[in-house]
């Protein structure tokens, strides 16, 4: 053995030496963006936090400054790296780009930026309840693509027994619609032990004709089914007094709270509770648990039920939480993004809760973006919340693993 | 306590798995069940546990007639079980593989976790495991993850444990640690049942064998009594040729060069560390080695299927370090794969298929855009014959053969054309006696054709027999070149085990 | 002679298949349920205690949704030009399936396909010969282009097709509508996003032209391309390389880069191809139904595609005649809402229940008590993680 031998460099793999790459890569293409495009409007932008305060933001200089600070932080990643410092460099300059993009959109003028935040908290709420049924289902060895579906069945029953029974009995009716079209996909996938993707699709459409062929022959003719009046916000006592942060956390629909109850519920139980052994073992090795006495068989049943009263709770935001009633095709593919925030958040409720956010936050800019004059066409605008994940799942998601099991149905012999 | 098997049939669509099997365990011994591969030993340990619903006969304890079924209950009269493929969550630490099923939990059902480390750590100490709670199961060797799984059962008092093929991952130390480990269980009074296909250890650790073949048990013999021959021949039910019979090789010009070869894993992990070796035509190279010790990893890279970090590999002088998997196929590289499931066949599809399956470009089955299926179908039929295949059809699906003839499949679809260099991993795992004599023959009758052949296998006699010259894999290192005809299997596997023999012979 | 021989072999093949039964009993079973559902909903009838006219409902929408998709030259003619695009990008699902992705971006794909085609048809002016082809490669290009883009994705970064293909359906759309308000793509007189007209010969021909004066006969040459395409997959499929390629990596990853497959080539491949089978989709439907492009002029095609490549278990056959049933609900379920109070959204509801029941041939055979072997459908895609 030779001394040079001696000295042997700490070698990373490919896979994370390609996402670095990316990270970087990423950085700079941001500052590219923040130097061409967002610096390109002079004027300030006026960032209204609470009624009696403006925060002025000078939209060419800040971006200037920024694309400066990134196109750095760029090189010095892919020079040297942050480590494990990656993450946190990458999720300031993403929030601060999207402060720049702001200010860019809205120079010259000024827009209730509390206001957007908590249109960005309220909007995520059905994908972070889909999102939590889907993880529940996963996590327990059942692929759930008939989030869509659970959420789209739940609004019209919860839009038929609210009219009818007021709103609390509205959000019961949806649970038991999200239970109802669980059971359907437990008891095929389970039981007859079909595909769980095609299960789950045939769910699908199933929810989207079924809830479109009752509107149309049913509730055009019995207007008096399809309307109520939705939840109003309660403000949290001393929380909501908080500036901005009351406003966009704590100033919110119960259906707000509720989600965050899931979040902190389901985090706790998948990780601290003997449920929560049991519902990751079986997803993961099933055997191992069956092997052990655990009925895998009864456990997923019941997981993908609870999943269903979850996504239910999550179609009641519609017509409970938001606009009073029930239009055909009203969850128009949040499902499916919920799906990709399961994946997206590496099927951890926090994570997916962080995934729904980026989505809300999404909707609530191009709700925004519509009052605001910026000079490019609105379909880009409208566009960029997909091209963003795209590109983040390309980039730094990449090959995520979901639970080994899933989609695999169990044989107890 | 004493346990009694009654009459036991099992019946599965097509075979009867278990036909009338009558055994029965005292308290304190331990009872070998010994038969090949597909004899149904498993399925009669998955009817004990009560995993399969026996169609017939009845399972005795201590006197009374119990029916399991399921799992739980086999647990909770004192049956445990130690799998051949481990049922452990690689994901999960091993406290949380131990009480899974038995969580001591605290308020609102949550999981009292420091409980469940005191748990395996008493356990641990008591039986002398040496054990960390907390260290992840994918992390651990697999005789440490073994002994996670004795603990398992041991935390849920079993009175009666079956291990199915205990000694097939492990390394001779290992194996030696193990048999002391079911010393220990005995003697705590426990009864212990030994499933296994190999005779030596079955002779060396059984109180009584019975030798299981066809569903049947054909024989109970005094281990004190019986020579391995006599039960081989019981286990197969003719005579058996236990050695492989080859005439001595005549080496001829290096075909394959290995010069400092390193990999790393997708972890970062360093699995092949500076790998040196040559392989001459005519001769047969095996690599001895406990499973993970950067065999998959090595056999990888000689055939292109990973990348390497360092070093390089020529093929009859020429570099063929970063050529593709398809070009070194065409250099006339044959690789039969360590995972033929996974990788050697596709299941789906036809055993013609599967038999063109690495060979579908070649000039004789296509022109590079157009299959030409008649081609392939004769071919495939005469390899059939050639390779004594038992196929209904060329057109059955692939995944509706025994273990055995599918490996006929990768071996014939292999073999069947002019190579410089074979390249085998674990070529005989998982297959009855009769295609093991078979394919062993097959690959000496390759090496003295001149054909280059690396053996890479975990079964040390296997690599012994086989080979003409003997290399060690320990944690990614060759760290012994031997002559297996005058090394011991003792040494061998004390350099496997990463230890160096006293007395020197050749290192 | 030799093209009765082996349609007369197919259908024989297809009488001896438990799946031909399965499927019979599927669609009985569908409507079955379908019929409870008309009943149910039926509530002013059910609240005057009128059950049985409720229930001669189902009769009247059950005997339109037969005339309306076979009863006549012009409900075939329907049934043909809704199957149409089905046909084509269930091709599309289906050859993505073989290969182990699941794309459900045939809708994104068909806009791409479906702009580019357009362009070439009100672009040029004939002649016929020359334009139509064009137009439809040109579809076939754009989808292809499109359906790329995953792939690549995919072999490149390891990104999941189903979150890529969702996001990039999103993203077509809205690049349809603003290329639809762009000079190059908005009629001239107009201020909504609506398209420029196909020229003339650029039209594709109507299957029925050859009849004087029936332009109720709609269907369109696209159906030829269709059965083309379908042709041109089942040879792919079988008898070339890439095909037996494709199976190999659908069917087991691991085995396929053993022997020495480029599986990111391939990744990649089936993609484009799925892509430019919606294309193709697309521009039928520009250049054969509508003329001209408006914002939505995919509309759930692609999705309908996933249910139609599950149903035909992504065989080339099975594919078409899923699509063709499909089909035939669609025409049928038009003719439906007009001659009953039954809209056409029943018809979803069938294809969901149809989807569901054949995939469970172990419920079928309980609630009919009958013998069916046990044909699963198997796992239509490599699970969601790697």
């Amino acid at each position: 053995m030779s001394a040079v031998d001696a000295v042997v460099a700490p070698l990373i793999s490919a896979e994370q030496r390609k996402q670095a790459r990316s990270v970087g890569f990423t950085l700079v293409v941001l500052g590219i963006v923040a130097a061409f495009v967002l610096g390109n409007r002079p004027g300030d932008a006026g960032f209204k936090l609470v009624d009696s305060y403006i925060f002025v933001i000078p939209a060419q200089p800040f971006a200037r400054i920024l694309a400066l600070v990134l196109i750095a932080l760029g090189a010095a990643q892919l020079l040297k790296g942050f480590g494990k410092w990656t993450n946190v460099v990458l999720g300031i300059a993403a929030a601060t780009f999207v402060i720049s993009f702001l200010a860019w959109a809205a120079s010259g003028g000024s827009f209730s930026f509390t206001g957007m935040l908590q249109d960005t908290v309220t909007r995520s709420v059905p994908i972070i309840l889909g999102a939590i049924a889907g993880i529940v289902c996963e996590r327990s060895g059942i692929i759930n693509i008939a989030i869509e579906g659970q959420l789209l069945g739940s609004a019209f029953a919860g839009a038929v027994v609210g009219s009818l029974f007021g709103p609390w009995a509205g959000i019961l009716g949806a649970i038991a619609m999200g239970v109802a079209l669980s059971a359907i996909l437990a008891v095929f996938s389970i039981r007859y032990r079909v595909d769980q993707v095609i299960v789950g699709f045939a769910i699908n459409f199933f929810a989207l004709g079924l809830t479109s062929f009752l509107a149309a022959r049913v509730l055009t003719e019995h207007p008096d089914y399809n309307i109520l009046s939705p939840l109003r916000p309660i403000a949290l006592p001393l929380l909501s007094d908080i500036p901005v942060i009351g406003v966009v956390l704590f100033t919110q629909t119960l259906f707000v709270y509720f989600a965050y109850m899931a979040v902190a519920i389901a985090t706790w139980s998948l990780y601290h509770t003997k449920w929560g052994l049991r519902t990751r073992a079986i997803g993961e090795y099933p055997k191992a648990a069956g092997t052990l006495g655990v009925d895998v068989i009864k456990l997923r049943y019941r997981n993908v039920l609870i999943a269903g009263a979850v996504a239910g709770v999550g179609g009641a935001w519609w017509p409970i939480g938001m606009v009073g009633r029930f239009d055909q095709n009203i969850t128009n593919g949040r499902g499916f993004i919920a799906l990709a925030a399961v994946i997206f958040g590496r099927w951890h409720p926090v994570g997916a809760l962080s995934a729904a956010l980026v989505f809300g936050l999404a909707e609530a800019i191009q709700l925004k973006m519509s009052n605001l004059d910026t000079g490019i066409p609105s379909e880009f605008l409208l566009m960029a919340p997909y091209l963003v994940t795209l590109v983040v799942v390309a980039g730094f998601v990449g090959r995520s693993r979901g639970p080994k099991a899933a989609g695999q149905p169990y044989d107890a012999q | 306590m004493q346990l009694e098997l009654r009459g036991i049939t099992k019946r599965f669509p097509g075979v009867t798995a278990n036909d009338n099997v009558n055994l029965t365990l005292k308290t304190g011994e331990v009872l070998c069940l010994i038969g090949e591969n597909g004899a149904g030993k498993s399925t009669l340990m998955n009817v004990l546990y009560g995993m399969y619903k026996p169609d017939e006969g009845q399972i005795v304890l201590d006197g009374e007639s119990v029916v399991f079924t399921s799992p739980a209950d086999a647990i909770a009269a004192g049956i445990g079980m130690l799998h051949q493929h481990f049922m452990l969550v690689p994901v999960f630490t091993v406290a949380e593989n131990v009480v899974l099923g038995v969580e001591p939990t605290g308020r609102l059902g949550s999981l009292d976790i420091d409980k469940a480390r005191e748990m395996v750590r008493e356990v641990s100490d008591r039986y002398n495991l040496n054990l960390d709670p907390d260290a992840i199961i994918e992390d651990l060797p697999v005789g440490v993850q073994q002994r996670v799984e004795i603990v398992k059962v041991l935390l849920r008092d079993a009175k009666v444990v079956v291990f199915d093929e205990p000694t097939a991952v492990l390394t001779p130390k290992e194996i030696i640690e193990f048999f002391e480990i079911v010393k220990t269980l005995i003697a705590a009074g426990r009864g212990v049942v030994f499933i296994t296909h190999k005779l030596k250890e079955a002779l060396n650790v059984a109180d009584r064998i019975a030798v299981l073949r066809r569903g049947q048990v054909v024989g109970e013999v005094n281990p004190k009594a019986a020579s391995e021959s006599q039960i081989a021949e019981m286990m197969v039910g003719r005579p058996v040729q236990l050695i492989v019979d080859k005439k001595p090789h005549a080496p001829g010009e290096v075909v394959l060069e290995v010069k400092d070869l390193s990999v790393v894993d997708a972890d970062g992990r360093t699995m092949v560390d500076h790998v040196s070796f040559n392989v001459r035509a005519g001769e047969v190279v095996g690599i001895a080695g406990v499973q993970g010790n950067g065999q998959t990893e090595l056999v990888d890279a000689l055939t292109g299927l990973r990348n390497s970090t360092r070093g390089s590999v020529a093929l009859d002088r020429q570099d063929i370090t970063s050529a593709s998997p398809r070009v070194r196929h065409a250099k006339g590289i044959a690789h039969i794969p360590e995972d033929r499931q996974r990788q050697g066949l596709v299941g789906g599809l036809s055993v013609a298929e599967n038999l063109v399956l690495t060979r579908y470009h070649d000039e004789e089955f296509s022109n590079g855009i157009i299959m030409d299926w008649p081609a392939a179908h004769h071919a495939a039929e005469n390899l059939i014959a050639e390779y004594d295949v038992r196929t209904p059809s060329p057109d059955v699906e692939a995944s509706t053969l025994s273990g055995g003839n599918q490996q006929k499949v990768i071996v014939a679809r292999e073999l069947s054309r002019p190579l410089r260099l074979s390249i085998a991993a674990q070529p005989t795992r998982g297959v009855d006696v009769g295609s093991i004599e078979y394919i062993h023959s097959r690959i000496i009758k390759e090496r003295d054709t001149g054909t280059a052949v690396l053996i890479v296998s975990t079964e040390l006699d296997e690599v012994m027999a086989l080979s003409d010259r003997l290399l060690v894999m320990y944690r990614g290192k060759i760290v012994a070149d031997l002559d297996p005809k005058v090394t011991s299997a003792m040494d061998v596997g004390l350099y496997m085990a990463g230890s160096r023999p006293s007395n020197t012979v050749n290192a | 002679m030799k093209i009765v021989v082996t349609l007369r072999k197919i259908a024989e093949r297809i009488a001896r298949t438990s799946s031909f039964r399965l499927t019979l009993l599927a669609v009985l079973s569908a409507m079955v349920v379908g019929a409870f559902i008309i009943v149910l909903s039926d509530i002013n009838k059910l609240q005057n205690g009128d059950i049985l006219g409720a229930i001669k409902t189902v009769g009247s929408a059950y005997w339109a949704l037969v005339i309306g998709s076979v009863g006549s030259l012009r409900a075939i003619s329907a049934t043909i030009n809704s199957a149409t695009p089905l046909i084509l990008c269930g091709v599309s699902v289906a050859v993505a399936f073989k290969a182990g992705l699941f794309n459900i971006g045939a809708t994104g794909q068909m806009l791409a396909g479906g702009m580019a085609a357009l362009w070439v048809g009100f672009a040029m002016d004939g002649p016929g010969f020359v334009q139509v082809p064009l137009a439809v490669l040109a579809g076939a290009l754009g989808g292809a282009a499109y359906g790329a883009i995953p792939g690549i994705l995919k072999a490149r970064t390891g990104a999941h097709e189903v979150i890529t293909t969702i996001m990039l359906n999103n993203m077509a759309g809205f690049l349809v509508l603003w290329l639809l308000k762009t000079n190059l793509y908005q009629r001239e007189d107009r201020t909504d996003p609506i398209s420029k007209l196909v020229t003339a010969p650029g039209h594709l021909p109507r299957l029925f032209g050859f009849m004087d004066n029936r332009p109720d006969l709609i269907a369109h040459a696209g159906f030829v391309v269709a059965i083309l395409a379908v042709i041109v997959y089942s040879w792919f499929l079988n008898r070339s390389t890439t095909g037996f390629e494709f199976r190999a990596f659908g069917m087991n990853a691991d085995a396929a880069q053993y022997a020495g497959m480029h599986t990111k080539r391939l990744t990649v491949m089936a993609m484009m191809f799925a892509g430019g089978f919606a294309g193709l989709a697309g521009s039928a439907e520009v250049l054969g139904t509508y003329g001209y492009a408006s914002q939505n002029f995919a509309g759930n095609i692609g999705y309908d595609a996933i249910a139609i490549a599950l149903l035909g278990r992504s065989t080339p056959l099975g594919t078409l005649f899923a699509a063709l049933l499909f089909g035939a609900l669609q025409a049928g379920g038009r003719q439906m809402q007009a001659n009953t109070d039954v809209p056409i959204d029943l018809i979803v509801v069938l294809r969901a229940l149809i989807v569901m029941f054949i995939a469970a041939p172990l419920l079928i055979k309980a609630i009919w008590r009958i013998k069916v072997e046990p044909t699963s459908l198997g796992q239509a895609f490599r699970g969601q993680g790697s």
